[in-house]
């Protein structure tokens, strides 16, 4: 197991290296030239041109343009901001939390939701129980983020003035606020996680219920209860767990398009002004932070399936 | 254990007052760089007018009026004298004197980076007079100068705080306005706290502003209906009802500085040479297809003004006989027929993705298909578009500019010969010859006259058909007071407070 584990850890590190060549380089694609982005109304006046080029290594070639990013990381030094001159670390440890926090919250709703109606709805297979989680979960699948967000901000905040409409208060600050301000987003985003959550739970019980050890189970007389939650659900969450984890990945890189509906200042919000802006070095270094997270929790899902089956333990 | 509770009670009541007069205001993007002599955005321009104070400052009516000086004389047309207020400090307890002043506008102009140097390039030097008088020796004379100084670049800093940070400055700003820089969390907030030193103190009533960049219009809207900011600094035409109907809510409507345009590429490469963009008829023709009118109706509610100059409604030299010539149809089918091209007539028109520019160039599309020009849109992401229009890689590029104070600054480098913002390479010596009389003559009625003979030319010509006037639409609780609307669409705290 320790060998295993090992040896995963050491694989993150060429991982890491081709994304971080890869993010540089798909950025080169990218039509728009930033100098002439930075530059602003100023675009026209060459000299500005030139002068941004010379200070941000614009003007020297790829390689070397790369060579002198991936040097700075390897110090631990991530470079500034083209845009707001703040180092890149500063932001990334600003944003690290608001990011953790909101998907650490919509991650917990969508289980709660998703996996409790994915065995509801297998095991009150075809019937009318079954169809309701269903509908929710299509439902749920079917419904873009930013429209539920919108809907929701005018109900919930401008109809009924329950919860701010948008922002960010950090938990440290106050958390009753904190929790004010992200418990919308962290449905909206939980919401879609949910759905699939619970179509994977459905199929993998349905799989686990159809197995001798549960017709066994039930042969020997134990409650219900115990054979769906003790036996089949252990063996159905093997896959759970993968998606489990896939979709907090997703989570951890941003969420777009509901950090921007709700104007909550995490690593989606980030990385698109940076897009927006051709401010490079933000975007590699969110994306290399955001793949490290990847891989982590990868590696800790990898964990996972060995503490729930221990079949794999002696593999 | 007691003074302590007390105490803990009294930073409580005392951190309540605080916030009864905290202003909130939604900007519609994060601003850049907090730096005076690196920024470049409008909404950071928002934030200085809190922070930094200018030498000078505009009214209502795009007078120059004096801030941090208290007059200016013009001794000869190239030597500028001006003269400081006593007393004034900046936020970290240092004088706000000539040398300072000297220090400031050499930075604008040396700093590396500087976005202030050709806002300035029309000053040859500085001297320090006595500790409240500068002199600002220029290369020529140059009548738009003194409006410079009542933007950024006549923002003064701190000469200890400035070079102390070097080019961080922007991460701790310290100017001499009457709010200090408190923290800045990117893409969320940027917090200023009253200024106790302030020069002109009495004036200031509020103790915090807090500024939120939150980019999606309706949930800035949204924002405000539900109290969770008290200022919006931009509203979308069409959801102007909405704040209306509201009776929580008031709207504040100015006239703009810039302008939306058409830009036509006259003359750079070979994206030249189609029909429309090498023939002035065909671009009169074009106009003459346009229902501005109509346009502004159906896109913007019909709140924005219909225009045929690069100069806001509100500026001086605004010349009300320049309009925009009614629809035509008729009319410019004759000048195609005159031109003897063949209809109809190809044009590729890059438009930023915007779904409101987007609109209006699908309505453009429209009017101009019935007079026999088939318009191709290209929407594409801003900073691409920008790229290929330096390049010349465009026919016809829809494109607003913010629009400065003084005239110049929408004009002369768009449409001088080798104008830095010039990317169509249009010229015209007429043309030319106007942009530089009116630069160097200080007399208001000789440059309105320049100015006349300027449209003269550019009419013909047409090298950027000029839509609209956009406005400044801010929108705010009702319990905001003493908000003054002001053309260039900055926020001014100055008498402003929140009613109980």
């Amino acid at each position: 197991m320790r060998g295993h584990l090992a040896g995963r850890l050491l694989q993150v590190i060429p991982t890491i290296l081709v994304v971080s060549i890869l993010v540089f380089a798909l950025q080169q694609l990218m039509p728009g030239d930033p100098a002439v982005v930075l530059a602003g109304e100023e675009r026209g006046d060459p000299v500005v041109l030139a002068q941004i080029r010379a200070e941000l290594w614009l003007d020297r070639s790829l390689p070397v343009q790369y060579l002198h990013w991936i040097g700075g990381v390897l110090r631990g030094d991530l470079g500034f901001s083209w845009r707001i001159r703040q180092p890149i670390v500063e932001l990334v440890l600003t944003k690290l939390p608001v990011t953790l926090q909101l998907a650490g919250m919509a991650f917990v709703i969508a289980m709660c939701i998703g996996v409790p109606a994915g065995i509801l709805s297998a095991t009150y297979r075809n019937r009318p129980l079954d169809y309701i989680a269903n509908l929710i979960g299509l439902a749920g699948l079917s419904t873009p983020n930013f429209w539920l967000g919108i809907m929701l901000i005018l109900l919930v905040s401008v109809q009924l003035g329950w919860l701010p409409p948008s922002g960010y208060v950090p938990l440290a600050e106050d958390w009753r606020q904190s929790l004010a301000t992200t418990i919308m987003p962290a449905f909206v985003l939980g919401n879609a996680i949910a759905a699939i959550l619970m179509r994977h739970t459905r199929s993998a019980m349905l799989t686990a219920l159809d197995q001798d050890y549960v017709r066994t189970a039930r042969a020997k007389g134990l409650r219900e209860r115990t054979v769906v939650l003790r036996h089949a659900f252990r063996n159905a969450l093997v896959p759970v767990v993968t998606l489990g984890a896939l979709e907090l990945g997703t989570l951890l890189s941003g969420a777009v398009l509901t950090e921007q509906v709700f104007s909550i200042p995490g690593f989606g919000k980030l990385v698109v002004d940076a897009v927006f802006n051709r401010d490079y070095p933000v975007v590699q270094g969110v994306v290399l932070v955001t793949a490290g997270l990847f891989i982590l929790l990868n590696l800790l899902a990898d964990v996972l399936y060995v503490v729930i089956n221990p079949r794999l333990r002696t593999a | 254990m007691r003074r302590l509770l007390l105490a803990t009670a009294c930073t409580a009541l005392l951190a309540q007052a605080a916030g009864a007069q905290t202003l909130r205001v939604a900007l519609r993007e994060d601003a850049d760089i907090l730096d005076p002599t690196l920024a470049r955005t409008y909404v950071g321009r928002i934030v200085f007018t809190a922070m930094c104070d200018k030498l000078f400052d505009i009214n209502e009516k795009l007078e120059i009026v004096p801030q941090l000086a208290t007059g200016y004389e013009l001794t000869d047309p190239t030597t500028l004298v001006i003269r400081l207020r006593a007393g004034v400090k900046f936020h970290d307890g240092t004088d706000l004197d000539a040398a300072a002043v000297k220090y400031s506008l050499e930075r604008h102009v040396t700093l590396q980076g500087s976005f202030r140097r050709s806002e300035l390039n029309a000053m040859d030097r500085v001297e320090v007079v006595d500790p409240l008088t500068v002199r600002i020796v220029l290369k020529t004379p140059s009548s738009p100068f003194v409006a410079q100084l009542a933007d950024r670049s006549g923002m003064i800093v701190s000469p200890k705080a400035a070079e102390a940070a070097g080019k961080d400055f922007g991460l701790r700003p310290v100017c001499a306005g009457p709010f200090q820089f408190k923290e800045r969390v990117p893409q969320d907030r940027i917090v200023l706290d009253r200024f106790p030193g302030y020069w002109n103190a009495d004036a200031i009533k509020l103790e915090r502003v807090v500024y939120q960049p939150i980019p999606d219009s309706s949930i800035r809207l949204a924002n405000l209906q539900a109290g969770s900011v008290d200022l919006v600094e931009y509203i979308l035409p069409t959801d102007v009802d909405a704040v209306k109907k509201n009776a929580r809510l008031r709207l504040s409507v100015t006239d703009y500085l810039g302008y939306q345009g058409m830009t036509f590429n006259v003359a750079n490469g070979p994206r030249s040479k189609a029909p429309i963009t090498s023939d002035a008829r065909l671009r009169q023709a074009f106009e003459l297809s346009l229902d501005r009118d109509a346009l502004v109706q159906v896109v913007y509610a019909g709140l924005y003004t219909p225009t045929a100059q690069g100069v806001s409604p509100s500026s001086p030299y605004f010349i009300a006989e320049v309009k925009p010539p009614a629809r035509d149809v008729a009319k410019a089918k004759a000048l195609l027929k005159a031109a003897g091209v063949t209809l109809p007539v190809p044009v590729q028109m890059t438009v930023p993705n915007n779904p409101d520019l987007r609109q209006a160039a699908e309505v453009i599309q429209s009017m101009a298909a019935e007079a026999g020009f088939d318009v191709k849109i290209t929407a594409s992401e801003f900073a691409s578009a920008l790229e290929a229009e330096a390049r010349g890689d465009y026919e016809v590029f829809v494109i607003a500019w913010s629009g400065r104070v003084d005239p110049d600054g929408n004009l002369y480098s768009f449409m001088h010969t080798g104008g830095a913002l010039n990317t169509g390479k249009y010229s015209n010596p007429a043309v030319d010859k106007a942009l530089d009389d009116a630069r160097l003559t200080a007399d208001p009625a000789k440059r309105r006259a320049d100015y006349a003979a300027l449209w003269q030319a550019v009419r013909q010509d047409l090298p950027i058909i000029y839509l609209w006037t956009q406005k400044n639409i801010a929108g705010m609780s009702a319990k905001v007071e003493g908000f003054r609307p002001m053309p260039d669409g900055m926020i001014r705290l100055q008498g402003v407070s929140l009613a109980k």
